[in-house]
């Protein structure tokens, strides 16, 4: 099992290392959102979930779909924005959706994963499936209104979710401080009875023992539960952010609490299997640069595709 | 055919259609137990149970937001916004999300959500439960837009978007809630989306309108009769997509244009009506098209003010009126 966490951390670790890269590269264009530092997190909580569970995520959601087993070459190719990707190369990074694997979709309104989420374990519940829905968001989502909602909803209505909050100190180059007044995003739960744990978002197994009591209390039928990752992104808000907001030994000080190397460090004895699963990350990462790069590029001819499920609808 | 009232035709479309599909649920703000705020949804909490019939909290956003992933994941959800001023508070669940996913995930999922919601010149409820904002959805690619000014429209166009695969906003009209009419019996009596109605054949003009706005517009077109002159009333039914087809062949057939609505003119539907016969049809234009709307202000509150302020039979009149009178100004 923590072999397992650790593969996941490395792939998100070397696929997001490889964006970063080919963005400085001038290979890839636009937006992107980078969650390295954070893996933990998304490694954690997708462990404790099965493979239909309902995710929704954020603008910042790469390592959560890969965490859920989203293809890797399929995402890489919508970061080219070529027609192999996850969206068609139309959408880009923060749209990726997949029905196979529960996944919603990543969000790039902050917050509004959240309710459509809700919608998940709704659907559950009406349904009587076992699955659950998990929503990831910032701390800077739960200065949102939609949010509160959803959580009173969901505690209303005993809902099969989990409410995981990654908070990275900041929203944008907003520090935590200056945009919540609670010292833990934690006591937003208490008005909605709703169980509510923070943990070191860091500590892969810490993230994933939380998550799994949550899934189990969210499977039972006793509906929902908020869990905050306190931890910690290494680079700017998006790739090019010049962050000013901050200085250098506070990302220095938080490299050191390297979710990787804290896992390691539970794991004495096997730096030679671990160097190895990192390689191989990084081989399945290459091979799906590879791949994206020789895929067609995406088509004006599919400017149209897809608007509605139905006919063409001409307007 | 039965006569019924247009809220009771719309309980009827709920009744069926939870009766026919088992992935059909409903909420919103007491569409539960309490039955809805107007009736609609009488009945259908005990027929159906808290499961699929559900109160929400006034929480516009989130219980949007919670249809439109329960649709993704295999729901056919029924929302209510008690008024169509308050959409703007689910908008970005409705237009960022439900009307966008599609296109987004390369249509590996779609969004069958329908969300009901009631507005028309509701005389005396004020500028914040009267407003005409079916522009605001109708502008979205990837939603759908549907209001009906009849009860048998009413029912069948609710029906169809609960059928409907793709996210379809559905606006009822207050000022028709108690108004009765024939109402065809078969359970799939369906109104197909995207096909305008013509409610009364004419040669002389097109007068175009939807929702509320057809009483008007036929009591008008009765009154002109009268003086021997034959109007075309179109009831567009659907606002998108808008049946540009129809809109063109009646001009061409009439030569004349006039668009009444409840909405204030600039970016409007009435404007859009417009610029299809304007961009498309030119040619067939006897005369430039008259756009009858109220002034361009919010709704006033005291019922003889918003009696003036919304377009009546009198001012559609008058811009019929001012259309045949006009000398042929395009050759
Ligand atoms: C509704 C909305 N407002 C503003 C933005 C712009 N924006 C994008 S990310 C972001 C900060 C989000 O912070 P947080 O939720 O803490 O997530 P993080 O970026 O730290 O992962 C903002 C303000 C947006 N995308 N959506």
């Amino acid at each position: 099992m923590k072999l397992r966490l650790y593969r996941t951390m490395s792939l998100i670790r070397q696929f997001e290392t490889a964006a970063s890269r080919l963005m400085a590269s001038g290979e890839l264009a636009g937006f992107l959102h980078l969650s390295i530092g954070q893996e933990a997190v998304a490694a954690g909580v997708c462990d404790a979930l099965d493979r239909d569970d309902y995710l929704t995520t954020t603008h910042r959601g790469h390592g959560h779909c890969l965490a859920k087993g989203a293809n890797v070459r399929q995402m890489m190719a919508e970061l080219f924005a070529r027609a192999g990707g996850y969206c068609g190369g139309r959408s880009g990074s923060m749209h990726v959706a997949d029905p196979a694997l529960g996944i919603l979709g990543a969000n790039a309104i902050v917050g509004a994963g959240v309710p459509i989420a809700l919608g998940g374990a709704f659907s559950a519940q009406v349904l009587g499936d076992a699955r659950i829905a998990v929503t990831f968001f910032g701390e800077g989502a739960v200065a949102e209104g939609v949010v509160h909602e959803s959580f009173n909803i969901a505690a209303l209505s005993k809902l099969p979710i989990v409410f995981v909050c990654e908070n990275n100190g900041y929203a944008e180059m907003t520090p935590v401080e200056t945009h919540l007044r609670a010292a833990s995003v934690t006591e937003y739960a208490r008005p909605h009875r709703m169980p509510a744990e923070s943990v070191d978002g860091n500590d892969v197994l810490a993230v994933r023992d939380a998550a799994r009591r949550a899934v189990e209390r969210a499977r039972a039928g006793e509906g929902p539960t908020l869990l905050e990752c306190r931890t910690y992104r290494w680079h700017g808000h998006f790739e090019g952010d010049a962050q000013g907001y901050r200085n250098a030994e506070e990302v220095d000080q938080w490299r050191t609490r390297d979710p990787l190397l804290v896992l390691r460090a539970h794991l004495d004895g096997t730096g030679d299997q671990l160097d190895a699963i990192d390689r191989a990350c990084a081989d399945e990462v290459a091979d799906a640069i590879a791949w994206a790069r020789v895929q067609p590029d995406a088509s004006p001819d599919s400017l149209t595709a897809h608007v509605y499920r139905s006919k063409e609808v001409v307007a | 055919m039965t006569r019924r009232k247009y809220w009771q035709a719309i309980n009827d479309a709920l009744r069926e259609e939870l009766a026919r599909d088992e992935r059909v649920v409903l909420f919103g703000e007491d569409v539960g137990a309490p039955g809805g705020p107007f009736g609609a949804t009488k009945g259908l909490f005990d027929e159906f149970g808290p499961v699929r019939v559900r109160d929400t909290p006034i929480s516009e956003a989130a219980f949007t937001g919670m249809a439109v992933g329960s649709a993704m994941a295999g729901l056919r959800p029924v929302v209510e916004i008690m008024f169509l001023d308050f959409l703007p508070l689910a908008l970005d669940q409705l237009a960022n999300q439900a009307a966008k996913t599609c296109y987004l995930s390369m249509g590996h999922y779609s969004v069958p959500l329908t969300l009901r919601t009631m507005c028309g010149a509701h005389l005396g409820a004020g500028p914040q439960h009267s407003q005409n904002l079916e522009a605001w959805p109708a502008s979205v690619p990837g939603l759908k837009v549907v209001w009906g000014g009849t009860p048998a429209d009413a029912k069948g166009l609710l029906k169809s978007a609960v059928r409907d695969p793709d996210p379809v906003v559905v606006i009822e009209s207050a000022g028709l809630w108690s108004a009765r009419g024939d109402v065809p019996d078969d359970p799939d009596h369906v109104v197909p989306l995207g096909e305008a109605a013509i409610r009364t054949p004419g040669t002389d003009v097109t007068l175009a309108c939807w929702g509320g706005m057809v009483p008007r517009a036929d009591a008008a077109a009765a009154a002109l009769a009268e003086d021997g002159i034959s109007v075309e009333v179109l009831d567009l039914r659907t606002l998108l997509p808008m049946d540009s087809a129809r809109i063109l062949a009646s001009v061409a057939a009439t030569g004349r244009l006039v668009v009444a609505q409840d909405a204030t003119g600039p970016g409007s539907v009435g404007s859009d009506v417009i610029r299809i016969v304007a961009t498309q049809g030119f040619g067939s234009l006897r005369t430039a098209p008259e756009l009858v709307t109220p002034p361009f202000a919010p709704v006033p509150f005291p019922p003889s003010l918003a009696q003036a302020y919304f377009p009546q039979e009198s001012e559609i009149v008058a811009a019929v009126r001012r259309v045949m009178s006009k000398e042929t100004v395009v050759a």
